[in-house]
């Protein structure tokens, strides 16, 4: 019964959304006050319709009704409670499910946030994410309907997949959702201005702290992604540059460039057809990332199951979706003028190298991961494209964006002099350059050539985010959330560029030959050999060793590295032992005998893993902060804008 | 103005790419897996109801065989079981069943109760060399070739129609097929 009933609350959601979409975009458009009146009852009933039918489907899971098909599939009798409701976007169709009920979420608080904004105004940002929200309820009705039957009834669940019986990976879909369907608003906004065919600074204001908080929760779901893919998978890598990966990333990189460019049109009324062509960018490429991911035109480690139906399904949204959107700005966006000018060094034009930067590397990231389709469509065969690429030319966008980053937030808008920020520039990164090989030469011994710019890089990002608001909390000035988030976000990039180039560069590796009870030194650890034991396979011989590891006399972990020779192939296999201890993963590999008892051993330290994916949480919660700004609430705009500062102004 | 229709000229494109991405996307209810092509991955686990011996891919090095991912808390391989057993009765070539995350004690009663459609069993409660096979969820069938290398791969029940259409041509174009 309650399968049906969620079914039918699904239909009613889907003509509700129709009213939605229809009333938001046509009420304005014809200036019916009555049918714009009717939108708010319409995203109500919708979000009520859509949380009855994930209700209904959470209960047929944690009442283990086995007769639905999408429960059979996913759940178990003997899974536990938590993986049971979890369980619900286990699946591709409850993924959807949970798409539909966090953009009606986000819709609800729209039209709450929006009810101060002007009414017209409103009313269409409601009706086009009524039109989003319509496309993917019949996206999910017509064919991915989670509240199908099986007759008969199963006996037993086909269990949730065991790889996603993972606390980290059971909450990384609804925060990386989230973050997805976050974009929704800014391009709801976007697209309602221009079908105003109007965009002052305001508009930036309003659609500030809603693309700011999309992009901290999607920056959480891919650390937490990427935290899950190193521990669970146990390949060692925390980033694979997978299409699934990468499906993430773009929008994100967009979602970064789109939040510093709404910065510029936020207080300088310029770059306004660019925000716009950003906000629609980020969008679809989070809807991209939704079709890459369905319909199974690329292939990936963690694919969800694939149907060529449902690929062209989205690829025909896809076409009315952005195709719609780009239109309108075809014909809208001519129309926008920035009157207003600004020097080369002023904060605006940094921000410019910011935003091409940043749109470099989403479309560097963007071609690798097409590449293979591409050449494939063309006849071309298939095409693998991995690190190999993607290093090096993320890089050449990547370094140009960090060096100039600390420039950027110490520029004035408008005038290209540094003037007195020239002696704090100039300190910090004397300092940063210090420390920074201090830390490559003195602790870690050299390493990559790389190494001292990406940790000067770094450093300097970090001293020279916190200059300005250390000096306004000495002088006992108040620091606007803004500019708070925005030095945290900084912060928390500066160390991920630390965290990323010590991996990169200082993963100590030492090739030592140890005899029983021999004991090295590697960074600041004793590995002690403790001898090799053969052990049979029906296939193979294996020796296996047992290396015990210590810091200071006190032990961390035994570690139990094997090597195998393959009877038939006649293969050496070496199966590493790995153990993360203080952000340190510890590595040890069997090598081969040396004679009269002694081993060669391979053995690799890879410091700061941890502080990657806590960098990543850091930039997110910047994020965060900034977009609670008091600036941002309407009714406090005009207090706000009076009180506002000259210069430094939150840029993030 | 024109400026303005560039990114509309290149959503079209990338539509165009999308469309042909999908004319090309494999059949219905399949992911290719990345497998195909490469020498299919190296494991060794013990086999099931006789964990002193150890089941390992270099077994079956010369010989065509289907590996099998299942478990007993899978009702889809229940619903391929008669399918599998048809391809035991066959005798086209062996079925190595990989018992993916599950009980010994269930995993044999299954068997013995449903009959046994494979040659040999392997346990793996770790789900590491499902890992390594790219497994997603069971079952997923794997066709081998003489060589090592992954021919072919089953996302779901193995029925009939993919074995008559996808694996039994495969098998008899080869000359090493028996």
């Amino acid at each position: 019964m309650l399968p049906e009933l969620g079914h039918f609350a699904l239909i009613l959601a889907l003509l509700l959304a129709a009213l939605q979409a229809f009333f938001g975009i046509a009420g304005p458009m014809f200036a019916r006050e009555r049918w714009s009146a009717a939108v708010v009852p319409a995203v109500a009933g919708q979000f009520v319709m859509v949380a009855t039918a994930v209700g209904c489907l959470v209960a047929s899971f944690v009442g283990e009704d086995f007769s639905v098909r999408y429960v059979a599939e996913n759940s178990n009798s003997a899974l536990p409670l938590f993986y049971r409701v979890t369980a619900l976007w286990g699946a591709h169709e409850g993924s959807l499910l949970l798409w539909i009920l966090l953009l009606a979420a986000w819709t609800v608080a729209v039209t709450i946030g929006a009810a101060r904004l002007p009414r017209r105004f409103a009313t269409r940002v409601l009706g086009v994410l009524g039109v989003v929200s319509f496309g993917f309820l019949l996206f999910t009705l017509a064919t991915s309907d989670p509240f199908l039957r099986l007759d008969p009834p199963a006996a037993d669940g086909n269990d949730l997949n065991p790889i996603l019986q993972d606390p980290a990976l059971a909450v990384h879909p609804p925060i990386l959702y989230t973050g997805y369907v976050g974009f929704a608003v800014a391009f709801a906004f976007a697209c309602a201005a221009m079908l105003e065919g109007r965009l002052d600074q305001e508009w930036a204001r309003w659609t500030r702290p809603w693309t700011t908080a999309a992009w901290a929760f999607l920056g959480c779901g891919i650390a937490l992604g990427s935290f899950w893919a190193y521990y669970e998978l146990g390949w060692g890598g925390y980033w694979f540059w997978d299409p699934v990966e990468n499906a993430s990333f773009m929008p994100w990189l967009a979602g970064t460039a789109l939040v510093h460019s709404l910065a510029v049109t936020d207080k300088r009324g310029l770059f306004k057809s660019w925000t716009l062509l950003l906000a629609i960018v980020a969008f679809s490429l989070s809807m991209l990332g939704t079709f890459l991911v369905r319909s199974g035109v690329l292939v990936s480690v963690h694919s969800f199951a694939a149907d060529p139906a449902r690929g062209i399904f989205i690829l025909a949204f896809l076409v009315v979706m952005i195709g719609g959107a780009l239109t309108l700005y075809a014909w809208r966006a001519p129309l926008l003028k920035s009157t207003a000018g600004f020097e080369l060094g002023a904060r605006e034009s940094f921000l410019l190298f910011n935003n091409i930067l940043l749109v470099i590397a989403a479309a560097t990231v963007f071609a690798g991961t097409l590449a293979p389709l591409i050449s494939d469509s063309l006849g071309l065969g298939t095409l693998s494209v991995g690190p190999p690429y993607f290093n090096p030319s993320f890089m050449v966008s990547m370094l140009p964006l960090l060096a100039l980053l600390s420039l950027g937030i110490h520029a004035g808008w408008k005038r290209g002099r540094l003037g007195t920020k020239q002696r704090v520039l100039l300190t910090t990164l004397v300092v940063a350059a210090v420390l920074a090989n201090g830390l490559v030469f003195g602790v870690y011994s050299g390493g990559h050539v790389l190494a001292p710019i990406g940790m000067t890089l770094g450093i300097w990002i970090i001293l020279a985010s916190l200059a300005d608001p250390l000096d306004r909390w000495r002088r006992r000035l108040s620091v606007p959330r803004g500019v708070l988030g925005m030095t945290i976000a900084h912060t928390g990039l500066g160390l991920a560029v630390i965290a990323l180039t010590t991996v990169q560069s200082f993963t100590v590796e030492r090739d030592v030959a140890l005899a029983n009870g021999g004991t090295v030194k590697v960074g600041n650890y004793d590995f002690r050999f403790e001898g090799v034991a053969a052990i049979e396979g029906p296939n193979y011989d294996a020796i296996g060793a047992t290396v015990a590891v210590s810091r200071n006399g006190a032990p961390v972990v035994i570690l139990k590295p094997q090597k195998r020779q393959y009877w038939v192939q006649h293969q050496a296999i070496t199966q590493t032992s790995i153990h993360i201890d203080r952000g340190n993963n510890l590595l040890v590999a069997l090598g081969d005998d040396l004679g009269a008892g002694r081993w060669s051993v391979r053995i690799q330290i890879r410091p700061l893993v941890s502080l990657i994916w806590l960098a990543a949480l850091i930039m997110a919660l910047g994020g965060a902060v900034a977009a609670s700004d008091r600036r941002y609430r309407p009714g406090l705009t005009a207090q706000a804008a009076a009180v506002g500062t000259p210069a430094g102004e939150p840029a993030a | 103005m024109t400026r303005f229709l560039v990114p509309l000229a290149a959503f079209g494109l990338l539509v165009v790419v999308l469309a042909i991405g999908i004319r090309h996307a494999p059949e219905k209810g399949v992911i290719a897996s990345p497998l195909i092509g490469r020498p299919a991955p190296q494991f060794s686990l013990p086999e099931l109801g006789n964990s002193a011996r150890l089941v390992s891919s270099g077994d079956f090095k010369g010989k065509w065989y289907l590996f099998n991912v299942w478990g007993t808390w899978c009702s889809e391989c229940r619903a391929e079981h008669e399918m599998l057993l048809e391809v035991r009765r066959s005798a086209v070539l062996p079925l190595v069943g990989l018992d993916w995350k599950d009980d010994d004690g269930e995993a044999s009663t299954w068997l013995t109760q449903l009959g046994n459609p494979y040659a040999v069993v392997a346990v793996d409660h770790s789900g590491r060399t499902a890992i390594d096979w790219g497994v997603y969820a069971a079952p997923e069938t794997f066709l081998v070739d003489p060589r090592g290398i992954v021919v072919y791969k089953v996302t779901g029940a193995l029925t009939r129609e993919v074995w008559t259409r996808d694996i039994l041509p495969r098998v008899s174009a080869s000359p090493s097929g028996s």
